[in-house]
């Protein structure tokens, strides 16, 4: 029993990939920028899902992915055309079936209505082609589709235009590398069987004797008879995967040779066949040495395997190309691990990266030179465990293609939803990030998703009267800049009115009503808590969550996040974030006897004040100025109560920071130390959360030291200044 | 939390443990290991008690003056002090004591209640009293320890 949950559980694990793919596929083939590998890979998605689905018995999921199926291959053989509206069925689709596969993997209940509804609309989708006549469709479907034209079909079939039984012998011997890429002889004859009056003859004779037999080989030949009313191309079709390993023939017995289809068959494109039958050969098709043969028949066959490419119609140049050049795409093969096994993986590797600091330390105190192999052996072994380290944390580290996906949906469900029109375009997929980062990215990124949609993209008549595009475009891109992840969401919309913020942000009181405030910080008013924009608050982003708490889960994975926006164009909101929530590049710095990290992406610079760059400023305050402005000053030390009286800051640093609120501050510690990447611990796993600490890290000595947290630090330190300035001023 | 000592009936063992010229022993089920003083970090705006944080093969402890919790004056570090590291709950803590004396095995009959003359201060950790060849040894409940330092934290 455990066997089959465990099986079971690698179905729904494969499900998730399939529906990636499929999600994908189907977006390019909206997009228009799919070609029939697309096509091919969408059908396969759905189809392995159906048939994973039948193995488990759930019923209701292979009900709808057969439906899906069937509808996709109307598409996939060119009778139905990617229209925008068929477009949105299929995704819709897309989206349900997701659904199904969730409430299949978790056992809870589907919205039977909704399964029922949108199966109806795919058979009301094939059922269209099915009254349409092959001939009327090829010219009627053409208007509306974009990439994907019919198949063309010859002028002798469009004579007799009413199918009529015709007899066909095919002659199909195949290669060794149609079994190499996972098809099955079995299964094609079997579907030649579903087209009509069927016969099969198999010619053994020229496998060979055991010793010489190679178990790759192919060896068997297959002669076939077939009376069937479908069309010649339809035969064709049948063998597009497998057309380019192995010889085929298809003869009309009847009336001596059929034309090739067209541009369809890859067959026009492929070198010619070393044997050419007489002028009855349809489609002679070239292949490896033909040595006929059946390998071990598989129960299944590999869905995944790229066959070769079929061709589209329409295409013709790239359709030569690729039958020229038949692309084996060699996936890499991956493995499934438990997450806790890379955990702990990377807890050790975190150990092993403090030990042997550890021990390069001692060496050094043991007074050994830095040219003895000892030291040598050491620095051998700092740049081993650094890679080991990089190794493991590649582990963790995934593509945020996934999360992106996720994304499209949303878009799609809220364009529904609004009535406005709104296309989703992502960018930079593949960029890779730890797996926390993009678990604990999903929430925030929907909601600035459905930000942008509901309040930055205008309905399409406003759109158009502001002379744009009715279609409204949201991009979500990522990409890798200077060892951090920057994730941006932007929006071709109006933009922020930031007369309205304003107003509101005094309504509420959360300045004051004379405030002079730049762009840049009325657009920040964004985030602040308890501020909403929406006029009225709609069922998709006036959920009660605000940018502020947007902002607070992006400070959260030591992110931060900027409003860019332009009225009339736009806005663009930045996310900047670590890689790892594991490691941490900083600044070790000395402080009264003690040593502290300050993340490295809050310093701006660090300076030694001269005499004439501190002030006093009141009774406590003292600013240190810096590039014609002035910043206030803060003593780390007597702020962390590790001595009561602040340090003259002159013969001190200063490390000029910047918080996530870009306001600046100047930290005066005792001397800094070292740069280095730290391997961060947690402080609440033993004791609480401490203000001001963001987390603790172990030092080459073994000692702990403590991790900054300039925001809060900065935060706390001023609320403490303004409650001092208060007293004092209730003193005096 | 009382009645955890007082229902469980049967032997246990308690590790003994000395906090100037006092002796107080806990449950040894919650005793992890027993380690030399190190020198520990300082921790911003905490407790008194509350020494710092140390390096524990990797994850950091923080360590508790048990003396300084109980009310008596501070002690003061010396590489003679010993961390009793306990788990409490989810969490692991060392206990900075003077030294570790004793390994008792007793039953529930050895313990007396607290005696009315400690201070409910005292009282929330010390939760019986043992008699034991003429010593007397406080029995300390650890879950006194660290949900009092949490009200503290507030």
């Amino acid at each position: 029993m455990d066997t089959m949950a465990a099986i079971r559980e690698t179905f729904f694990q494969e499900c998730e990939e399939q529906l990636g793919e499929l999600e994908v596929g189907l977006n390019a083939m909206e997009e228009g920028t799919a070609d029939s590998e697309t096509v091919n890979a969408v059908f396969r998605a759905v189809h392995s899902i159906k048939g994973g689905a039948g193995a488990f018995k759930l019923d209701r999921l292979v009900r709808f992915a057969h439906t899906f199926e069937t509808t996709l291959d109307l598409i996939r053989s060119d009778q139905l055309a990617t229209s925008p509206a068929v477009m949105r069925t299929m995704l819709r689709s897309a989206d349900l079936l997701a659904d199904l596969v969730k409430a299949s993997r978790s056992d809870h209940p589907v919205d039977e209505a909704r399964v029922d509804a949108l199966i109806a609309e795919l058979k009301s989708l094939s059922e269209n082609v099915k009254e349409t006549p092959p001939a009327a469709n090829a010219s009627g479907g053409e208007a509306e589709g974009l990439d994907f034209q019919p198949v063309l079909l010859t002028l002798d079939d469009f004579g007799e235009s009413e199918p009529q039984a015709t007899r066909y012998a095919i002659k199909l011997i195949p290669a060794p590398d149609l079994y190499r890429k996972g098809n099955e002889t079995v299964r094609l004859l079997r579907e030649l069987s579903r087209m009509g009056d069927f016969r099969v003859e198999c010619d053994a004779r020229h496998v060979p004797t055991l010793d010489a037999l190679d178990p790759e080989g192919a060896y068997l030949e297959w002669r076939v008879e077939l009376t069937t009313a479908e069309d010649q191309a339809t035969i064709h079709e049948l063998f597009e995967f497998v057309v380019d390993d192995c010889e085929l023939e298809i003869v009309h017995d009847r009336g001596g040779v059929v034309a090739p289809p067209e541009a369809g068959a890859p067959a026009a494109a492929a070198p010619v066949a070393p044997s050419v039958v007489a002028s009855d050969v349809v489609s002679p098709v070239a292949a490896a040495p033909a040595a006929p043969a059946e390998p071990t028949e598989s129960a299944e066959p590999i869905d995944s395997i790229d066959a070769a490419p079929p061709v589209a119609a329409g295409e013709p140049d790239k359709a030569k190309a690729e039958a020229a050049r038949p692309e084996v795409v060699v996936s890499t093969p991956t493995i499934r691990v438990d997450l806790d096994r890379v955990d702990r993986l990377i807890n050790l590797v975190g150990e092993l990266v403090i030990n042997q600091a550890m021990l390069s330390q001692r060496v050094l105190e043991a007074g050994l030179a830095r040219s003895s192999s000892v030291a040598a052996g050491l620095g051998a072994l700092e740049q081993l465990t650094r890679e080991i380290q990089e190794g493991v944390m590649a582990i963790r580290a995934q593509p945020v293609k996934p999360l992106f996906q996720r994304m499209s949906r949303i878009v799609r469900e809220l364009t529904d939803a609004t009535g406005k029109v709104v296309r989703l375009r992502t960018e930079g997929e593949a960029t890779e990030v730890d797996r926390t980062v993009i678990e604990r990215l999903a929430d925030p990124l929907t909601h600035m998703i459905r930000n942008a949609v509901d309040h930055g993209v205008e309905r399409p008549e406003v759109r158009e009267a502001a002379g744009k595009p009715a279609q409204g475009e949201v991009k979500l891109s990522a990409a890798h800049r200077s060892g951090r992840i920057v994730i941006e969401v932007s929006d071709d919309g109006a933009g922020i009115n930031r007369q309205r913020v304003r107003e509101i942000a005094i309504k509420k009181e959360l300045i004051a009503p004379d405030a002079q405030l730049t762009d840049g910080e009325i657009d920040n008013l964004l985030f602040m808590p308890g501020f909403s924009t929406a006029q009225t608050v709609s069922s998709i982003s006036g959920r009660g969550v605000g940018m502020d708490v947007v902002k607070r889960s992006i400070q959260a994975l030591g992110g931060r996040i900027t409003i860019a926006s332009r009225p009339g164009h736009g806005s663009i909101f930045s996310m900047s974030l670590p890689l790892t929530l594991a490691v941490l590049d900083g600044m070790v710095v000395k402080v009264a006897d003690q040593t502290l990290v300050v993340p490295l992406t809050a310093i701006v610079e660090t300076l030694r004040p001269k005499a004439g760059d501190v002030h006093g400023l009141g009774v406590n305050a003292r600013v240190i100025s810096d590039r014609g402005g002035f910043v206030p000053l803060i003593d780390v030390g007597q702020e962390l109560g590790y001595r009561r009286d602040s340090v003259d800051p002159v013969g001190s640093v200063v490390l000029i920071v910047e918080t996530e609120v870009s306001t600046r501050c100047a930290l005066v510690v005792d001397a800094i130390h070292d740069q280095r990447q730290v391997v961060i611990k947690s402080l609440e796993a033993n004791y609480r959360q401490v203000p001001g600490i963001a987390a603790a890290t172990i030092l080459g000595d073994g000692r702990v030291a403590l991790i900054l947290d300039i925001d809060t630090f900065v935060a706390r330190t001023n609320r403490s200044a303004t409650a001092q300035e208060t007293l004092l001023a209730a003193v005096g | 939390m009382k009645d955890t000592i007082v229902a469980a009936g049967g032997p246990r063992e308690f590790i003994a443990f000395r906090i100037g010229v006092q002796e107080f022993c806990i449950d040894i089920m919650s005793v992890r290991e027993i380690r030399g003083w190190t020198p520990a970090t300082t921790l911003p705006h905490a407790p008194a008690y509350v020494r710092g944080v140390i390096n524990l093969r990797g994850s950091v402890l923080p360590i508790v003056d048990l003396a300084e919790r109980l009310g008596f004056a501070q002690t003061d570090e010396s590489a003679r002090q010993v961390i009793i590291v306990v788990q409490v709950g989810a969490q692991i803590i060392g206990l900075l004591v003077d030294a570790v004396s004793d390994i008792l095995t007793l039953t529930t009959e050895n313990i007396q209640p607290t005696p009315d003359v400690a201070s409910d201060f005292v009282k929330s950790f010390v939760r019986g009293i043992l008699a034991i060849d003429g010593r007397m040894i406080g029995v300390i409940e650890l879950d006194g320890v660290m949900a009092s330092e949490t009200e503290a934290a507030a």
